[in-house]
């Protein structure tokens, strides 16, 4: 990747994980009837908010090995218990 | 992703220091949502107590901070040592900023009367967020130390290692907060 592109992709990252959070603020502060849906949105927009700072603030999406290959299983593997765990407690 | 590094930023014991971590933090995260499955009514009711506004503002400072020592970590590599201190002296400032929030909503808490055995939410929002607040403070040490390094002109062989190092630690602790924010602010 040329040296411009690599030095204005985090900052990029950064402005998606920003409308993300503001989205996710908005979602979760409305509508009680969807409560439900809308909590696991914010969950899973969460995740993805972690696996781009895994894998690009935190470099691992460069790495090909071990480390990166268990950020994205525990990543998922997190992401899917917490949601199951929600769904099965308030259903 | 970001594409211009193969090999593993810092040492693998970090690695699994980190992982470690957060593991912790992820079996307190289901701990926190089986409290929501036993009582949702007095889970919401107390969170409808929160500050959306305070805690999304408190995300994009930690996104912002984390930012930062993105670019100083790629500033030290380019032998910027003046930017990068530059930099790590902008994200300090941030994660006290949010340190400042944080405790600022502890008062307001405590001044509404709601202390921490207040019910099983707010045990859980304070001991969560409380590990999360101690984390911070660990990591701003740790950037003070390496911008107080950087500030030095000395360099070592172990600099890009130990900047590396701090900087994913700081990284861990936004990351730690991007899940608690939605999961004691939002999740109902």
């Amino acid at each position: 990747m040329p040296e411009s592109l690599s030095l204005h992709r985090p900052v990029l990252v950064w402005g998606l994980l920003v409308v993300a959070t503001l989205l996710s603020a908005l979602l979760g502060g409305h509508g009680e009837g969807a409560a439900r849906g809308a909590s696991v949105a914010v969950l899973v927009v969460a995740f993805v908010k972690v696996r781009f700072v895994l894998l690009d603030f935190m470099e691992l999406g460069g790495h090909r090995g071990p480390v990166r290959i268990f950020a994205e299983v525990w990543t998922a593997g997190v992401c899917a218990a917490l949601v199951t765990w929600y769904l099965v407690g308030v259903a | 992703m970001s594409g211009t590094r193969r090999q593993l930023p810092a040492e693998t014991g970090l690695w699994v220091f980190i992982f470690g971590e957060l593991t912790v933090f992820a079996i307190l995260f289901a701990a926190h949502l089986h409290g929501l499955a036993s009582d949702p009514a007095l889970f919401r009711d107390s969170q409808a107590r929160l500050s959306i506004a305070l805690g999304t503002i408190n995300t994009i400072i930690l996104l912002t901070s984390s930012l930062l020592v993105v670019l100083a970590v790629r500033s030290a590599r380019d032998g910027a040592a003046v930017r990068a201190r530059r930099l790590l002296s902008g994200a300090i400032v941030l994660g006290v900023a949010f340190a400042v929030i944080k405790v600022a909503e502890y008062i307001d808490k405590a001044s509404a009367g709601i202390a921490f055995e207040e019910n099983d939410f707010f045990i859980s929002y304070y001991t969560l967020t409380a590990l999360h607040l101690m984390h911070v403070t660990i990591g701003l040490c740790v950037l003070a130390a390496l911008r107080f390094r950087l500030g030095t002109g000395r360099s070592g062989p172990n600099d890009r290692t130990y900047l590396e190092a701090g900087g994913s630690f700081w990284h861990m602790v936004d990351l730690l907060w991007l899940v608690l924010f939605p999961l004691l602010y939002l999740v109902r």
